[in-house]
């Protein structure tokens, strides 16, 4: 057994959420340099560079890449053999608290869908438990911005549509999306569980790293074929025309039940941002 | 190089309707001059006080509306991140806004059938910013002053000049829409190159 004190966890959320809103991780910047560098289009090209450029001032200066500091999520993977001493979720809501304050993070929660009084300190954060053996804690922090959350979805396809119809379905939510995600985006994808697990594996999807394809090799040929088919649709950065519509696909499963075939496709804009640590 | 140098064309505030008629979809312009700042919660507001028949915070003849919501500024600087939200949650207020005088809207993504009629119909041009360049975007803030609706913090109404800011005719008042236009560029060029090779 392993006894982790919350203040603990509310430092690390704290440094984390900071961290994350103004350094772009290393894998989605090898991302971006390499399509930037592959994008045949000038007008694109240009565009992306000045997408370089803002990632490369911010953190610089110590500033959010994006105005869109998002809602907070935070994964948890925490190991049965962990006793947290105090309120864990009062803990990360006091990190995202504390990390938005001394962050000059801007306040993007209102307390109500309808009310949409803000929260004024962009508590509370979304978090998700993971429970493993063992006495690892490990946490992910990733603000993600409502512009490409807003053009997600979820489709209960039938098991006769089968492939056809999870490609069709992905390639239809980045076409409608169009310029509003921000792109070149990222997209992840779920498949299979219930209506509400799929769009939780989208969302796990795009916690992987830019670079890594999935293990299996035909969820990886699959990744690799739709980014092929979204950089034939020629949308481009921004939405102006060119190659690079978006950087990876990334493609998560699970088992599903004998009617069912739940697909979620979570868009995700450039400005990608995950951090994760062991506490 | 040269060719592209050329394109840019400059623009001021408030922007006069023969201007904004010059400027083509895919134009890449610089605009200086004082811009105001206003996003969902703001464009709420002001359709209530149209309903009203209230004065509006802002003067809206000849003026554009920046559709962003930035990061709090640091101590010692103008404003923090400030890049384009979304327009398309503006859609069914920008009509009679621009039916009131208002010229040119910065943002980013698609915009409805109706504002694009409105914008013919008045001469109004619809300006991209790059979504999520905000860090970059804000070099070009020289001044920000809330003027309206303190209460909405990152979504109150701010009155900013902006020099040089760099942006792209997305629609103009023709109607000529970029995101049409570019991705039918692109992909006849990338026909052409493969078929070439």
């Amino acid at each position: 057994m392993r006894t982790i004190i919350s203040d603990r966890i509310a430092d690390a959320v704290s440094e984390m959420c900071i961290e994350a809103n103004c350094v772009l991780p290393d894998d989605v910047r090898r991302c971006i340099l390499s399509s930037r560098d592959a994008e045949v289009w000038p007008g694109a090209r240009a565009t992306l560079d000045r997408i370089v450029e803002n990632f490369e001032i911010a953190e610089r200066a110590v500033m959010p890449i994006c105005q869109d500091t998002g809602v907070t999520c935070v994964f948890v993977t925490i190991g049965q053999d962990v006793h947290v001493v105090g309120d864990i979720n009062e803990a990360i809501n006091e990190g995202v608290r504390r990390g938005s304050k001394e962050g000059y993070l801007r306040a993007s929660l209102v307390a109500d869908p309808l009310c949409r009084k803000n929260t004024g300190d962009n508590t509370p954060a979304m978090i998700y438990y993971d429970i493993v053996p063992g006495d690892a804690f490990k946490l992910t922090v990733a603000p993600k911005g409502f512009g490409s959350e807003n053009m997600s979805k979820v489709a209960m396809l039938k098991p006769s549509d089968g492939l056809d119809g999870v490609i069709d379905f992905v390639l239809h939510t980045v076409e409608e999306a169009g310029a509003n995600p921000c792109p070149p985006i990222f997209v992840g994808v779920g498949l299979g569980g219930t209506f509400d697990k799929a769009a939780l594996l989208a969302k796990k999807a795009l916690m992987r790293s830019a670079d890594d394809a999935n293990p299996d090799p035909f969820y990886a040929d699959l990744e690799a074929s739709l980014l092929e088919r979204i950089n034939a649709l020629g949308i481009g950065p921004q939405g102006f025309g060119g190659k690079t519509t978006a950087l990876a696909v990334h493609v998560e499963v699970m088992p599903t039940h004998i009617a069912g075939l739940p697909v979620a496709v979570n868009l995700n804009c450039h400005v990608a941002r995950h951090v994760s640590r062991d506490v | 190089m040269k060719e592209t140098l050329t394109k840019i064309k400059t623009i001021t505030t408030p922007l006069d309707r023969d201007t904004a008629r010059t400027l083509r979809c895919g134009d890449e312009v610089l605009l200086t001059g004082e811009i105001y700042t206003a996003r969902d919660a703001a464009h709420m507001r002001l359709m209530e006080l149209s309903k009203n028949g209230e004065r509006f915070p802002l003067p809206m003849e000849g003026a554009i509306i920046y559709y962003v919501g930035p990061t709090p500024e640091k101590p010692g600087t103008v404003i923090g991140s400030a890049g384009p939200t979304t327009s398309y949650r503006m859609d069914s207020t920008a009509p009679s806004l621009i039916a009131k005088g208002l010229m040119g809207m910065i943002g980013k993504g698609k915009r409805s059938a109706e504002v694009v009629e409105a914008m013919k119909a008045h001469g109004a041009v619809y300006l991209g910013a790059i979504g999520g360049a905000g860090a970059l975007i804000a070099r070009c803030i020289e001044s920000s002053e809330v003027i309206a609706y303190e209460d909405l913090s990152a979504e109150a109404v701010r009155k900013l000049f902006v020099r040089d800011m760099p942006l792209t005719v997305i629609i103009d008042s023709l109607g000529n829409n970029l995101y049409d236009h570019g991705r039918e560029d692109y992909l006849s060029f990338n026909k052409q190159q493969s078929e070439q090779r």
